[in-house]
C-alpha cells in the first residue's frame, strides 16, 4: 500500500480520511515498513467496510492486517443498531470464534530439554485429535448439543473437562449470553458432531513453549510469568459448525440484501441490519458458535492436562486467559463522550482492554487483559496487555491477533518443503508433529510476517503493551 | 476440462474451466480436492448424488463447493471424479438454476493422502462464473482454508 496517499496522524497511526460512499475514515496502525508492505487489497477491504450503514468512529485495520474475504483480516468495526447499524457474517467469517488460549505448566525451560522434550511431543500428539478428518472422542446428541451451544466452557466444565476455575479466566466468563441453538441448521449441528475436542488443520496448532524475555515486571507478575516458564497455548476455534454457520448465513444474507436496502460492495461483506429478524437470528447463531468454540478450547485443554500429567504427574496446567479473534460481541464504549451500545466485529483482531474494564478477572484488573498473540512454529508468540490511555481505548479495545500472513499458501509450497521446514526446526529445538508435510510448507514460518514488528507496532501504537515473548518448543500442527 | 489453483494472500483461490458450465463446475470441484491432496491419489470407489438450487450461477457454484465441502466433512469423504449437469432457469421470473451431480470418491485415509488442509467454506471472493470470448467457461472463487 503507497503509504504516501496516506495521512499519517503519528509515527504508529495512519488515516483515509473519509470520502465518496465512507460513512466514516478508514485508520491504520502500524510502521510505515508494515504499512507499505500490506496488499492493496487491505485498502479496497477497509474502504468498503467504512461505507457499511451504522458504522461507528472508523474503520481499523490492526498491524497484521491482511487481505481477507470482505473485511481485511486484522479489521475491526463496530455498529450502532440504533443507527440503522448490521451485522456482518462475512465480517466475524468462516472461523467463528478462533481465539488463543495460554496455561501455565509450573514447569521450567531445564525440564524440557533432551528426550524428555521428544516425549512430551509424541504424548500430546497422540492425545490431542489433528488434522482433517481426526474426530474426537464425545459424540453428542441433540439435546447435549443445544447445551452445549448455549453453555459453552461451562458446559464443559459441567461434563468433566476442566475445572470451575478456568471460567473466570476466560472472556466472558466462558459463555456468551444471547445463543441461540435453534438459529444454528442441522447441517451444522451434524458437521460439529464428532469434531468436538478437536484442533483442525491450517494455521491452528498446540504449542508448548518457553518465556525468553520479559518486557512488562508488574503485567508478567500479575499473569504468573517468569522467565524460562513452560506454557501451553493452543490456537483453535468453533470447528464445523462455526464454518457451516458461516456459509448458511452468508448465503442468506447475500440473497436478502437487496429486500433490506442494502448494496453491498463486495458479497463477502454480506450483513442484515441488526435489527431485523435475520440480523438478530445471525446475531444468536453466532454467540452458539462462540460458545461451541469455548466448550472445544475447553476440552482440549483437559486432554493437554491429561497428557501432561503422563509424563509430569501434579502438574494441573491452570489457565492463564482465553481470547477469541473472530467474533462480533455487544460492548459499551465511550464515543465523543457519549457511552453507545456497539456490535464490535472482531475479524483476526483481539480484545484488548485496558486496565480496571470490568470484563477483567481481579488479579489482572491492574494491569489489563491478557492479548495472545499466536506465532507459527518457529516464530515467537507474545503475550501483550490491553492498555488505557487518558484518551480511552484505541480502536474499541483491540489489538492484533498474531503476525499475519505474508505470503500465499501457493507461494510457500513452492519454495519450502515440510520434511526440510520440521528438520530445519528441529535443529533449532523445536519439534514438530503433524499428518501433512504439504500443510506445514504452507505453514512456514518465513510465510508470515515479523511477529516481534506487529507487536512492537501494537506497543508504539498504544493499542496493547508488550509483556512476555513466548519461544515454541514443541508444535502439534494440523 | 481443467483445473488450477490460484494465490490468496490468505487463503487458496480454485478455477475449473471447460468447454461446458459443467465441465467448469466439475473442474473447480477436482480444484478443490487438490487444496486438500492431490486428486490422482483419490480413487473413485464411492458415489454420491448432489443437487443444488440457487438464483444465480454464481451462487450455484457457491453451493455446490460447499455441499462438497459438507460431505467431505460428515462422511470423511475425498472426492476425485465428478458428473455435473446443470439446468440454466431460462424464464426471469423463476431465475432457478439447477444442478445435479454425482460425486465419487473415497475415504480419507490420513497415511496415504496425507489432507494438508481442512476447507472450512467457499467464499464470495474472487467468484467468478462466465464464458471467454472463445466460448470458454470458467467457475471460481476463493475457499477459506
Amino acid at each position: 500500500m503507497e503509504t504516501e496517499t496516506l495521512k499519517r496522524r503519528n509515527e504508529f497511526e495512519w488515516e483515509i480520511p473519509k470520502s465518496g460512499v465512507m460513512r466514516v475514515p478508514v485508520v491504520l496502525f502500524g510502521s510505515r515498513e508494515l504499512i507499505a508492505a500490506m496488499d492493496d487489497k487491505v485498502r479496497e477491504q477497509l474502504i468498503n467496510v467504512a461505507s457499511l450503514p451504522g458504522i461507528v468512529d472508523a474503520a481499523y485495520a490492526m498491524p497484521d492486517a491482511h487481505w481477507g474475504y470482505g473485511f481485511p483480516i486484522g479489521g475491526v468495526a463496530a455498529f450502532d443498531a440504533e443507527e440503522g447499524g448490521v451485522v456482518s457474517a462475512g465480517g466475524v467469517g468462516f472461523d467463528i470464534s478462533c481465539g488463543v488460549r495460554t496455561l501455565h505448566t509450573g514447569l521450567k525451560l531445564a525440564d524440557l530439554q533432551g528426550d524428555v522434550r521428544r516425549q512430551l511431543a509424541d504424548v500430546l500428539y497422540a492425545c490431542i485429535p489433528v488434522g482433517v478428518g481426526s474426530t474426537g472422542t464425545l459424540h453428542l446428541s441433540e439435546k447435549a448439543m443445544d447445551a452445549m451451544l448455549c453453555g459453552g466452557a461451562c458446559w464443559a466444565v459441567d461434563a468433566g473437562y476442566g475445572r470451575s476455575a478456568d471460567l473466570a479466566r476466560i472472556e466472558d466468563k466462558g459463555c456468551v449470553d444471547g445463543a441461540d441453538s435453534a438459529a444454528v441448521s442441522a447441517q451444522a449441528k451434524k458437521r460439529q458432531r464428532d469434531e468436538m475436542g478437536t484442533l483442525g488443520s491450517g494455521n491452528h496448532y498446540l504449542e508448548v513453549q518457553a518465556v525468553s524475555q520479559l518486557s512488562d515486571s508488574a503485567a508478567a507478575l500479575a499473569y504468573g510469568l517468569a522467565l524460562d516458564d513452560v506454557v501451553v497455548s493452543i490456537h483453535c476455534g468453533s470447528r464445523g459448525l462455526g464454518h457451516q454457520i458461516g456459509t448458511d448465513y452468508l448465503r442468506e444474507m447475500v440473497l436478502a440484501a437487496p429486500s433490506m436496502g442494502i448494496v453491498l460492495p463486495d458479497r463477502e461483506l454480506a450483513c442484515a441490519p441488526l435489527y431485523s429478524a435475520l440480523g438478530r437470528r445471525y446475531l444468536g447463531a453466532m454467540r452458539a458458535a462462540i460458545n461451541c468454540a469455548l466448550a472445544n478450547r475447553q476440552i482440549l485443554t483437559h486432554l493437554a492436562r491429561e497428557a501432561f500429567a503422563k509424563l509430569f504427574p501434579g502438574t494441573t496446567l491452570p489457565l492463564l486467559y482465553d481470547v477469541s479473534h473472530n467474533t462480533c460481541k455487544e460492548e459499551m464504549h465511550t464515543i465523543n463522550g457519549r457511552v453507545r451500545q456497539l456490535f464490535v466485529h472482531r475479524k483476526g483482531a483481539t480484545r484488548a482492554f485496558g486496565p480496571r474494564h470490568a470484563e477483567l478477572p481481579a488479579e489482572y484488573a491492574e494491569v489489563g487483559q491478557p492479548v495472545l498473540i499466536g506465532g507459527s512454529m518457529g516464530t515467537a508468540s507474545w503475550i501483550l496487555a490491553g492498555t488505557a490511555s487518558a484518551s480511552g481505548e484505541r480502536a474499541f479495545g483491540s489489538a492484533c491477533h498474531g503476525a499475519g500472513r505474508a505470503m500465499s499458501r501457493h507461494e510457500a509450497t513452492r519454495r519450502w518443503h515440510g520434511r526440510a521446514v520440521v528438520d530445519e526446526l528441529a535443529a533449532r529445538g523445536i519439534l514438530v508433529r503433524s499428518p501433512s508435510w504439504r500443510g506445514i510448507a504452507e505453514e512456514a514460518p518465513p510465510a508470515y510476517k515479523d511477529v516481534g514488528e506487529v507487536v512492537d507496532a501494537a506497543d508504539h501504537a498504544g493499542l496493547a503493551g508488550k509483556v512476555a515473548r513466548l519461544q515454541p518448543l514443541v508444535c502439534i500442527k494440523g | 476440462m481443467a483445473w488450477q489453483t490460484f494465490p490468496h494472500e490468505a487463503d487458496i483461490g480454485i478455477r475449473g474451466i471447460g468447454a461446458t458450465i459443467d465441465e467448469a463446475f466439475a473442474g473447480a470441484a477436482l480444484a478443490l480436492t487438490a487444496v486438500i491432496c492431490d486428486p490422482a491419489m483419490v480413487a473413485a470407489r464411492q458415489s454420491l448424488e448432489i443437487e443444488c438450487a440457487a438464483p444465480d450461477i454464481e451462487v450455484l457454484l457457491i453451493d455446490w463447493l460447499n455441499a462438497l465441502i459438507y460431505e467431505m466433512a460428515t462422511r470423511k469423504l475425498l472426492f476425485s471424479r465428478f458428473d455435473v449437469a446443470i439446468a440454466l432457469s431460462i424464464a426471469p421470473e423463476v431465475e432457478d438454476h439447477t444442478l445435479h451431480a454425482t460425486a465419487w470418491g473415497e475415504p480419507i485415509d490420513v497415511p496415504r493422502h496425507r489432507p494438508a488442509a481442512e476447507i472450512k467454506g467457499a467464499t464470495f471472493c474472487e467468484l467468478d462464473v462466465g464464458q471467454d470470448a472463445s466460448g470458454q467457461w470458467h467457475a471460481q472463487c476463493v475457499v477459506d482454508v
